[in-house]
């Protein structure tokens, strides 16, 4: 029976506290008597009969028709599936959308359907590799599909492949995937890795183009998305939710499949990562001195390809099928049975250490932009209630934050960080002055669409992400992170958590309130 | 009188290049440059006056001379011995302060001038550089016949000076004549995108400006004085530079291997491998060398003009882009008469006094050294960009005990 989330209150006999350092980490020392860490439930067991499972789910779908009732011959269906930024790390093989996505086709095929469309949903995402590609569909999904075009990787920029399915009260315009938009049934196959994803936002975002997105990748709607955890006070959401309105109204017949992981996220020998400190054995210790003097003497790049080619054992706790925001209700409860952990009051000083890799990196580059948007836009989001860090408090997090990006994947990544960060940090005012510019800049829309390349407004994306955060906090310290790269993104660079500490003392006085989270793995603070 | 010295050594000039890659300071102790005792030439004729400088600034060519790494093109255009110094601020004897605009015309040669109005500097035959009555030599500064400003005395021609307002300090006039070449370097820019069908109705064009020195900086001011609207993208190496350029006009400054990505994100433009499918309007090498030149072909759009300002000597450049894209080199050596952005003429020197008021030049004025610590000067001189400074200059005005 695994355990339920824990806070452990840090006292003078308290080892000291892991913090992830990009690709490397560290053991930090917390002050007594004031401190907390948070740690995440222990892995939910997995489901035993993967398969069978999904087939269930498929022939008993919430308020939905069976599956085979909805599938005829001469139908036009399509596959739309999460990309590459879900799971985190990339799950060992079978990839669980493969397992999906393999039970629907084998359906469609004795209901004698012949046109097929697989589509990756990646909204504004990059394009993904034919390796990646092959590790979340298998081999026998891509060799079938692939080579005649019938696999492929949705287009946000493509006007004669978008259909505009109207709009909200609100004004927000609905333009999505065209082939989605005229198929008789679309069926989407998601991985709920954290409650923000799912339900109407999987395809109102992942399958919608910049003029769809635009209406709530802003600002002003994830200022008031708090959080994006906690879908009933998220703007973000119900934005989406209003656009689902719209697409149920005028699009497709769409067939919802989500399903759920565990949080078993590092294998052998990173196994001590996910494992709480005071139960470290000695192989443990070992493997963790070993590995970070080791790591401390790789050049990052080698660490970089190191880290990346981790393959997470974490596996599906459930999988449910039909109506939207039916199986959406049940997914967002099966993403809380794995990750609350209940937390009494708010803290001074939240710490988080940042690690390698987040839904925007990978086999790529945690660019500075990165960095900030997983530490809040991601983990300071990770709240239900309230947030963990009080108003005004300080947010102290552990990464090198390298001037370094990756030109192929974040080519806007490297423009934004010179232009728009070295003119303003605000994210209303960048939104008024460049987003445009990025998001219409023939080049980066060419590389989007022809190489695997980000979306040219996507780091403002990241930007917006952290908007709520920035408001909030009084202060954000990064611990040996690049100085300049610091500076730029407007945060306080500090050489270790102690002198952090020190500077944090300006706004939080010298006795505050530590919680540290412990992440990965991922949790959902539920803030009392 | 004291000055500085140079003779021809055409061994003393290839040991000087040799010890420039170690140390500029030690190229001028081994170079032909000489602190020596001399008496001032024979007046070279009617106009001519005397002139005592107060402060006489160290220009990249005047490096070059010493560092070995002057063209041979120039075996022709000089006079040998001379007393280098060009830009210079001064006294006439009636006390009169004043700057030197040092290029040798018609009228201080006694050769007809191309036009009655005719700058120094203006003209297209250049025969009048190196015939008598004169030695040749193309400015003060590198003819044996009137003298130098690294010196307490020199000739100059009454068609040379200008006069300073009594407000402007020492320390802004020596700035001027930097200023002017920067000027015209600008308005070179400037009329090429006027002059081009494919560029002219831009409203707001993009010029580029590599290199952030003295002369960059004279070109930034120039732009942003003489075209308001346009977005001057600069490539600075040092954060002192990237700090002046900012605050005289440039809208962007970014370090140079960033510049490319500055221009295009600017222009909106592709990235072609290491081309820029456009690029900018117009583009300034204030650098002058193969990379310099390189870089700048590859920012600049078809069809459009490049102009160097900075001295490029000798360069080896894969010339296939600039004939694929139809670019323009221009050389942008001087000042002279310009033809201002409105058809108003004006004399580039007027228009340097005038904006070394209006950006206080004296800024840009770093240090000062006396002219027999001339080894530490040019070492400074050399290294100026690195250290954080701009324009070093010889101070030549009395001192309390010399005065007494």
């Amino acid at each position: 029976m695994p355990r339920p989330g824990f806070v452990q209150e840090v006292d003078r006999s308290t080892p000291p506290q892991l913090f992830w350092r990009g690709e490397n980490f560290s053991l930090e020392k917390l002050p007594a008597d004031r401190s907390r860490v948070i740690y995440a439930p222990e892995p939910h067991d997995p489901i035993k009969d993967i398969d069978g499972a999904i087939r269930h789910a498929l022939l008993n779908p919430i308020d939905s028709d069976p599956l085979p009732e909805l599938l005829f011959p001469g139908m036009k269906l399509t596959i739309a599936f999460d990309d590459v930024s879900l799971p985190l790390p990339k799950m060992t093989r079978p990839d669980i959308r493969q397992r999906v996505i393999e039970a629907v086709l084998d359906l469609a095929a004795d209901a004698g359907v012949d046109d097929v469309h697989i589509i990756a949903a990646l909204a504004l995402h990059r394009r993904m590799t034919e390796d990646e590609l092959r590790h979340a569909l298998g081999d026998r999904v891509y060799d079938a599909f692939a080579p005649r075009g019938t696999l492929y990787q949705h287009d946000a920029e493509d006007p004669d492949n978008l259909a505009f399915l109207g709009a909200t009260p609100e004004g927000e315009e609905v333009e999505i995937n065209k082939r989605a938009a005229e198929s008789d049934l679309l069926i989407y196959v998601n991985i709920n890795l954290v409650a923000m994803d799912g339900g109407w936002k999987s395809t109102a975002t992942g399958l919608a183009s910049y003029r769809s997105l635009r209406h709530h990748h802003n600002p002003q709607t994830l200022l008031h998305s708090n959080s994006l955890m906690d879908q009933h006070r998220s703007e973000l959401h119900k934005s989406n939710w209003r656009m689902g309105k719209i697409m149920r109204d005028n699009g497709p017949k769409i067939f919802q499949i989500e399903t759920t992981l565990n949080n078993d996220s590092f294998p052998d020998p990173f196994g001590f990562l996910g494992k709480r400190e005071w139960e470290w054995n000695a192989r443990d210790r070992a493997t963790f001195v070993a590995s970070s003097k080791a790591l401390n003497r790789t050049p990052s790049s080698i660490a970089r390809k190191i880290f990346h080619s981790i393959e997470a054992p974490h596996q599906m706790t459930s999988i449910q099928a039909g109506e939207v925001e039916a199986v959406h209700k049940i997914t967002t409860e099966n993403v809380y049975k794995q990750q609350i952990v209940e937390v009494q009051g708010q803290t001074d000083i939240l710490t988080m250490g940042i690690p390698y890799i987040c839904p925007y990196n990978v086999n790529s580059i945690m660019n500075p932009i990165l960095v900030m948007c997983t530490a809040l836009g991601y983990f300071f989001n990770m709240y239900r209630g309230k947030p963990l860090v009080r108003e005004g408090g300080v947010i102290i997090m552990t990464h090198p934050t390298p001037w370094e990006f990756n030109s192929v994947h974040h080519p806007s990544y490297i423009d934004f960080f010179e232009q728009v960060l070295s003119e303003t940090t605000d994210g209303v005012r960048m939104h008024k002055e460049y987003e445009k510019k990025f998001a219409e800049d023939d080049w980066y829309r060419h590389l989007y669409r022809t190489g695997n390349a980000y979306h040219g407004v996507h780091p403002f994306y990241m930007w917006y992400w952290g908007t709520h955060a920035m408001h909030h906090c009084g202060r954000i310290i990064i611990v040996g992170g690049d100085v300049r790269a610091v500076r730029r993104l407007g945060f306080t660079p500090a050489s270790t958590l102690n002198d952090a500490l020190e500077i944090a003392s300006d706004v939080v006085g010298r006795t505050p309130t530590i919680t540290h989270m412990r992440v990965p793995p991922l949790m959902i603070a539920d803030v009392k | 009188m004291r000055a500085l010295r140079i003779d021809r050594s055409v061994s003393r000039f290839a040991i000087s290049r040799i010890a420039a890659s170690v140390s500029t300071a030690r190229a001028a102790k081994i170079s032909s440059l000489e602190h020596v005792t001399i008496d001032l030439p024979e007046c070279p004729g009617d106009g001519w006056m005397t002139l005592h400088p107060l402060l006489t600034g160290i220009c990249g060519s005047d490096l070059a001379l010493v560092e070995g790494h002057a063209s041979p093109y120039f075996e022709d255009w000089v006079s040998f011995p001379f007393v280098p110094g060009h830009e210079i601020v001064g006294l006439l004897e009636d006390g009169t302060r004043v700057v030197v605009e040092p290029v040798l015309g018609h009228a201080a040669r006694g050769h007809k001038p191309p036009r009655p109005d005719a700058a120094p500097a203006d003209g297209d035959d250049y025969a009048h550089l190196a015939l008598p009555p004169l030695k040749p030599g193309i400015q003060t500064g590198f003819c044996c016949s009137t003298g130098g400003g690294w010196s307490e005395q020199l000739w100059v021609h009454e068609s040379q000076v200008h006069r300073i307002p009594d407000s402007m300090s020492d320390e802004a006039a020596v700035l001027i004549e930097p200023l002017a070449g920067g000027i015209h370097a600008a308005l070179m820019a400037i009329r090429s995108i006027a002059q081009n069908e494919h560029a002219a109705q831009t409203t707001e064009p993009v010029i580029v400006v590599l290199g952030a020195g003295t002369m960059g900086l004279a070109a930034i001011a120039g732009l942003r004085k003489f075209a308001p609207s346009a977005k001057i993208i600069v490539g600075a190496r040092y954060p002192v530079q990237h700090r002046f350029a900012s605050t005289l006009g440039a809208t962007e400054v970014v370090s140079p291997d960033d510049l490319a990505r500055a221009v295009r994100r600017h222009t909106g433009c592709h990235m072609v491998g290491d081309y820029l499918s456009s690029g900018a309007h117009a583009t300034i090498d204030a650098v002058g060398n193969s990379a310099s030149v390189d870089q700048c072909i590859r920012l600049t759009r078809p069809r459009s003009t490049v102009v160097l300002m900075g001295m490029p000597a000798n360069v080896s450049v894969d010339m296939t882009g600039l004939w694929h894209r139809e670019t323009k080199l221009a050389g942008s050596y001087t000042y002279g008469t310009e033809i201002l952005p409105g058809g108003r003429s004006a004399r580039t020197f007027d228009l340097a006094i005038e904006l070394a008021t209006e950006i206080g030049a004296e800024r840009l004025l770093s240090a000062t050294y006396r002219l027999h610590e001339y080894a530490d000067a040019l070492a400074h001189a050399g290294a100026s960009g690195a250290r954080g400074d701009f324009k070093i200059a010889f101070d030549l005005r009395p001192t309390i005990k010399e005065s007494h």
